[in-house]
């Protein structure tokens, strides 16, 4: 192997150990003895490992409540979400009209709306819908910030199957609508899927708004839990918060595994973090 | 450098130099020969849920700033109407002044890292064999899709002030992290520029595979080194790219809030590490002063709409809508 090479895999080496080691870390010390995870000397193989910190976090305190609460809300926005956005992606791709541009230039605006700075607006209007500590609430708000970056993507999609496919078919008789069912739909599946996924991922993780709006110790979703969880140990129990961790990451980790590769073209438009 | 146009099992995905999918700007939108309802109705749900769900809260929003707003109001007191008294008390209060200049510090130190880091690590991903690429970008995948939390209280784990690894690497025993502003912010900034680094350098590296081998090769023949080529072949076809990145990466650090958060309740001295995000929701939510948040988040608002200004006219530049 030439010089060159090797300092080009040393390297590679290097990156991937840092981009890699907090999550291995994160999941090893979910696997660790209390005693070991204080012990002077770190250790960074998993043995003598343990499953207690897992039993910990599935007793502890509203961790089921907290888990049904993201699933519920994640599957409600990921699911309104997708249907509204899609009927706009059809519009904004399959039809010109007046305000096209503008409903384009509206969803890129919205998009770089800072969250953060609207939070206690929301809450109060939230409030005064008596929408606060209800997934409902939740859902809305998660609804209006998944909204444009599902938009855009989904428009991407159905933009990439030709009009002409519809056109053949209505030719051969079927009518707008089920040429539209018959032949776009299909194709843009995988497309609603992978946007879907990637919508799931954003809501699943939503830390501030959730923060804020579920405020009631039944009704907190799952990040919000973990960092009370995170909070009350105050580096006590570092390996029940890790495999408090462990369980929030690694399904998300393991959806944008597999959504990863389709959406990323969308990703620098559509200007959403993972 | 070779550029390779194949697309071998691991390498991360090819997003199209342009940020939208390449279809796109093929065929544009058929024109409707009869004036159609249809459309308006599909995008009815999206104008609706928009303007109430977001509209309203903003305008709720500006009317606050103007409104002397605090806790008597909440519990029914009418607001009275101060103008822009919220406005002037942030200007003439010193500590927000701080607080603007620690952010834009902060956003800059960490565009920069993140930037040079990921176009570095992009370059890499380029030169690099198909076996050794697929490990490289499988584990930059990963800490891609780590959520914001876990992965501050993971890095806050590593830099815990009893038993973390950061300690035992740098054999400092007891050593507090987030109690000093600087560490605290160094130890944000690794997790930000961490968290960073993935998108930049997988969008870079998309944009790399577009550069035509041949023009590379005949600089190349023509006696220019690697860093000439990168400098004067490279750099300008990218660009756009660049551009959208670098102002992307500008808005997301400009409204860090998360890590910032969960890093200050782990450290305790919130006066010294405040920006502008958090500072923002502490205005209201800590103190009360529902009229001053209001402004400070309008006012962070206008400045990302300054910034995103560039972003949207570099997407018009590119005719992408």
């Amino acid at each position: 192997m030439k010089p060159r090479r090797i300092v080009l895999n040393l390297t590679g080496l290097l990156v991937a150990a840092i981009a890699l080691f907090p999550v291995y870390w994160m999941v090893l010390t979910s696997f660790r003895r209390g005693i070991d995870i204080q012990s002077p000397d770190p250790s960074f193989i998993p043995f003598p490992g343990t499953l207690n910190n897992y039993r910990k976090v599935f007793e502890r305190d509203f961790f089921w409540t907290a888990t049904k609460n993201s699933l519920i809300v994640t599957s409600l926005t990921v699911s309104v979400a997708l249907i509204v956005a899609f009927l706009a992606a059809v519009a904004i791709s399959r039809f010109r009209f007046r305000g096209r541009t503008a409903l384009l230039v509206t969803v890129l605006v919205v998009q770089m709306v800072p969250a953060e700075a609207l939070i206690v607006s929301m809450f109060r209007v939230l409030d005064g819908w008596q929408l606060i500590n209800t997934v409902i609430g939740l859902s809305l708000t998660y609804l209006v910030f998944v909204l444009p970056f599902t938009i855009w993507t989904l428009r991407g999609f159905v933009e990439g199957v030709p009009f002409e496919l519809e056109e053949a078919a209505m030719v051969d008789g079927a009518s707008r609508i089920g040429a539209f069912r018959r032949v776009t739909l299909p194709l843009v599946a995988p497309g609603l899927v992978a946007t879907g996924v990637f919508a799931l991922i954003q809501a699943w993780n939503e830390f501030i708004f959730a923060l804020v709006i579920m405020q009631r110790p039944g009704s907190k979703t799952l990040p919000v839990w973990l960092q009370e969880f995170n909070e009350g140990a105050r580096g006590t129990d570092w390996g029940g918060v890790m495999a408090g961790s462990t369980v929030m990451a690694i399904p998300v980790i393991v959806f944008f595994l597999i959504v990863q590769r389709r959406v990323t073209a969308g990703l620098a438009a559509g200007a959403v973090k993972g | 450098m070779t550029v390779t146009t194949t697309t071998e099992p691991g390498a991360p995905p090819r997003v199209p130099v342009v940020p939208v999918p390449a279809t796109a700007e093929r065929r544009p939108p058929r024109p409707r020969r009869r004036r159609s309802v249809l459309p308006y109705v599909l995008i009815a749900p999206t104008v609706i849920v928009l303007t109430v769900v977001l509209g309203y809260p903003v305008v709720r929003l500006i009317v606050q700033s103007g409104q002397e707003y605090g806790m008597a109001q909440v519990f029914g007191t009418p607001a009275r109407w101060i103008g822009f008294d919220n406005f002037r008390h942030l200007f003439e209060d010193r500590y927000f002044w701080t607080v603007l200049r620690r952010t834009t510090v902060f956003c800059f130190v960490n565009v920069v890292l993140t930037m040079s880091l990921g176009v570095l690590v992009a370059l890499l991903l380029n030169s690099l064999g198909s076996k050794m690429r697929l490990l490289v970008s499988t584990s930059l995948i990963l800490a891609w899709a780590m959520p914001a939390l876990t992965a501050t209280v993971v890095w806050q784990w590593i830099f815990d002030s009893e038993y973390g690894l950061a300690n035992w690497v740098f054999d400092r025993q007891g050593e507090s992290w987030l109690a000093d502003p600087m560490s605290f912010f160094g130890v944000a900034t690794i997790i930000v520029v961490w968290m960073g680094i993935p998108f930049i350098a997988f969008t870079v590296y998309a944009g790399l595979s577009q550069v035509p081998a041949d023009l590379l090769e005949a600089a190349s023949l023509d006696g220019a080194g690697a860093v000439a080529r990168f400098r004067y072949i490279v750099v300008p076809m990218l660009k756009p790219i660049l551009m959208i990145l670098t102002a992307l990466s500008t808005l997301w650090d400009f409204r860090v809030f998360t890590q910032i958060y969960v890093l200050q309740q782990a450290g305790g001295i919130s006066r010294d590490t405040n920006l502008l995000g958090v500072y923002t929701y502490q205005l209201s939510i800590g103190q009360s002063d529902y009229g001053a948040g209001a402004a400070a988040a309008l006012l962070m608002i206008v400045l990302m709409c300054i910034l995103t200004l560039g972003y949207l006219r570099s997407m018009f530049k590119q005719d992408h809508i």
